[in-house]
């Protein structure tokens, strides 16, 4: 108790504390606190910490679900090492995930921009833009199989119009992770929403300030927006590479992996090892590994984010 | 409200007006067209579906198909869509009340170790649910619980994940705490407080939850694939997925039912799109 009181933001000195310690009405506030935020830390114990923590110890098992899990060490680490289907994965979900990543970027700024423009039913293309972002999982994945269909498909029954032979999209191997990739265009309008509010921050002074020194509109871009930017464009990267290693859905609706495993991305693999083969332990790894990337790639941006990100702050202190 | 300009000169006109809204016309018209294309297959007689060449938009308009959806064999729409219906609402009502409490808890009481815990709370958003699902269909599979929409439900009602907890400890912060102490004054528990003062001023960040909760738990697919394996139990993604896949539903029935699939969501986008334009900002500009 006087441990915790140490920490007291109330500003008193450490020995008035010790003397006075909490009085009733204050440990009857702490008591209350943690009540209310119950729900919460079970929650965390039963879903997340416990979970977690057994992760980490049916990945250093074999656990089929039927017989009890058997301890084998570092086995199943060392069995990835030799699995070029790990690898593969890993290859393939980095690329899309920065692939992606980047489209959504690029689209999203380019969008933000433009709806950003004070012209008469501007609003009615936003909304336009961010429809597609609100329909997700099964129902848009056979979409995606449908329109990108080899045959009969959308993309390549507009491309015969203009006299191309487009490729067989999701059926070929080399062409199915650039389809993937390229999907993420139509959920550019999520980064658009918050670009657009990044750019609505920016003062207006700043512009006309530049307007008066001469500077045209591609200088104003480099030189005020996207400088200003640099904070939610960093938040987005972080995030965006952390979902885009998720991906999941899409991929085993619309290829299952294939073909020939091309879109074997990292989770779908880890799926596979776990419900399909049953691999309860190898694939308890295969997600420790997940995590450890996911942690990896944070602590990396975090870590060089003072060299890119600018923050408004900065100019008043 | 923008108003047109009085006065345009043709510079303007020209170099700003109609290549701005050409542009604009092009990303719109890319965006939408496959759902256009996807929806307007589902009103298609068969034929029209799959002619060569190609029919792009719909000569014969025909609900046969959303009348065929009803009766197809072995595949009890109604149940599946109760099913999911059930699961949203279930989620919903879990989040708004777990999470708004738990954020009360963290906003409005002093106690020690807050901070910190929040700092947990913010830092749980970083382990994705592939980490800890297998451990978690262990779990629900000793608990008895799969086949049930228990394993989808429950989870929610234990602090409704961090993203939303933080979402309503932003709004609460923002609520004066002199309303907390006149209620305090004129005898008002905690909990008093949390529901008669604060929940009931808390209708925007409420609604941001529900449109979010709403598409996230209509959409999803992963958990259900994991904890609902019996025909008969699943939701309407996951029963759509599985018979495409399994019993190759017939090629027309895809176009209808996943454009059935799509309505709600389009609704609840429509009906509350200003919540969720809100809410997609706060997930994104904040830590």
């Amino acid at each position: 108790m006087t441990v915790f009181s140490l920490r007291n933001k109330s500003g008193n000195g450490i020995e008035t504390i010790l003397r006075r310690g909490p009085t009733r009405l204050e440990r009857r506030e702490w008591l209350e606190g943690y009540l209310f935020i119950a729900p919460w830390w079970l929650g965390f114990i039963i879903f997340t910490a416990g979970p977690f923590l057994a992760a980490i110890y049916l990945s250093m098992t074999k656990y089929d679900l039927v017989t009890s899990p058997r301890f084998i060490g570092a086995a199943n680490y060392m069995q990835m090492l030799q699995d070029p289907l790990i690898f593969h994965s890993l290859q393939i979900t980095a690329v899309y995930a920065v692939a992606g990543v980047i489209l959504r970027f690029i689209v999203g700024l380019f969008l933000a921009i433009l709806v950003n423009q004070k012209v008469p039913i501007v609003n009615f293309f936003r909304t336009a833009y961010e429809l597609p972002t609100v329909i997700t999982g099964v129902a848009v994945a056979l979409m995606w199989q449908r329109v990108f269909h080899a045959e009969f498909g959308m993309v390549n029954n507009f491309l015969k119009l203009l006299g191309i032979q487009g490729p067989a999209w999701f059926g070929h191997p080399d062409w199915v992770v650039p389809t993937f990739i390229l999907l993420n265009f139509w959920e550019a309008g999520r980064t658009m929403v918050i670009y657009l509010a990044g750019l609505q921050t920016i003062p207006n002074e700043l512009y006309e300030a530049a307007t008066v020194d001469g500077a045209g509109n591609f200088r104003k871009f480099q030189h005020i927006t996207l400088p200003l930017l640099t904070p939610v464009i960093f938040f987005q990267i972080v995030l965006g590479i952390i979902s885009s290693f998720q991906v999941f859905a899409l991929a085993y609706i619309i290829t299952q992996g294939g073909p020939a495993n091309s879109s074997l991305f990292y989770v779908l693999y880890i799926y596979r090892q776990g419900f399909q083969y049953l691999d309860m332990g190898y694939a308890s790894a295969m997600a420790e590994v997940l995590f450890l990337i996911i942690l990896g790639i944070t602590l990396v941006l975090w870590l060089t984010s003072g060299r890119w990100v600018f923050y408004m702050g900065e100019i008043r202190k | 409200m923008a108003t047109l300009p009085i006065r345009i000169s043709p510079h303007k006109l020209f170099g700003y007006y109609i290549p701005l809204y050409l542009v604009l016309l092009f990303f719109a018209a890319l965006l939408l067209f496959p759902f256009i294309w996807l929806m307007s297959r589902s009103i298609m007689p068969y034929k029209d579906i799959f002619a060569v060449p190609t029919i792009w938009f719909p000569k014969t308009i025909t609900f046969v198909h959303f009348q065929n959806m009803f009766s197809l064999p072995q595949w009890p729409f109604g149940r599946y869509f109760m099913n999911t219906l059930l699961v949203t609402l279930g989620v919903i009502a879990g989040r708004v009340f777990s999470a708004s409490l738990v954020a009360f808890g963290f906003s409005r009481i002093r106690f020690p170790g807050r901070d910190a815990l929040f700092l947990l709370v913010l830092s749980t958003m970083m382990i994705p649910f592939q980490v800890v699902m297998i451990p978690t269909y262990i779990l629900f599979n000793k608990l008895g619980w799969l086949n049930t929409l228990l394993p989808l439900i429950v989870p929610s009602f234990f602090g409704g994940g961090a993203f939303y907890i933080f979402l309503f400890r932003q709004f609460i912060m923002t609520i004066p705490a002199e309303l907390d102490d006149a209620a305090r004054i004129d005898g008002c528990s905690r909990l008093g407080i949390y529901w008669n003062v604060i929940f009931p001023l808390m209708g925007p960040a409420t609604v941001t939850v529900v449109v979010f909760s709403f598409l996230e738990t209509w959409n999803d697919f992963l958990h259900p694939l994991i904890f609902l394996t019996r025909a008969g139990t699943q939701t309407l993604a996951l029963a759509l997925q599985q018979f495409v896949q399994v019993q190759f539903m017939q090629a027309e029935m895809v176009f209808v039912v996943a454009t059935v699939a799509m309505i709600p969501p389009l609704i609840i986008f429509f009906a509350g799109q200003r919540y969720f334009v809100e809410g997609m900002i706060m997930s994104g500009l904040k830590g």
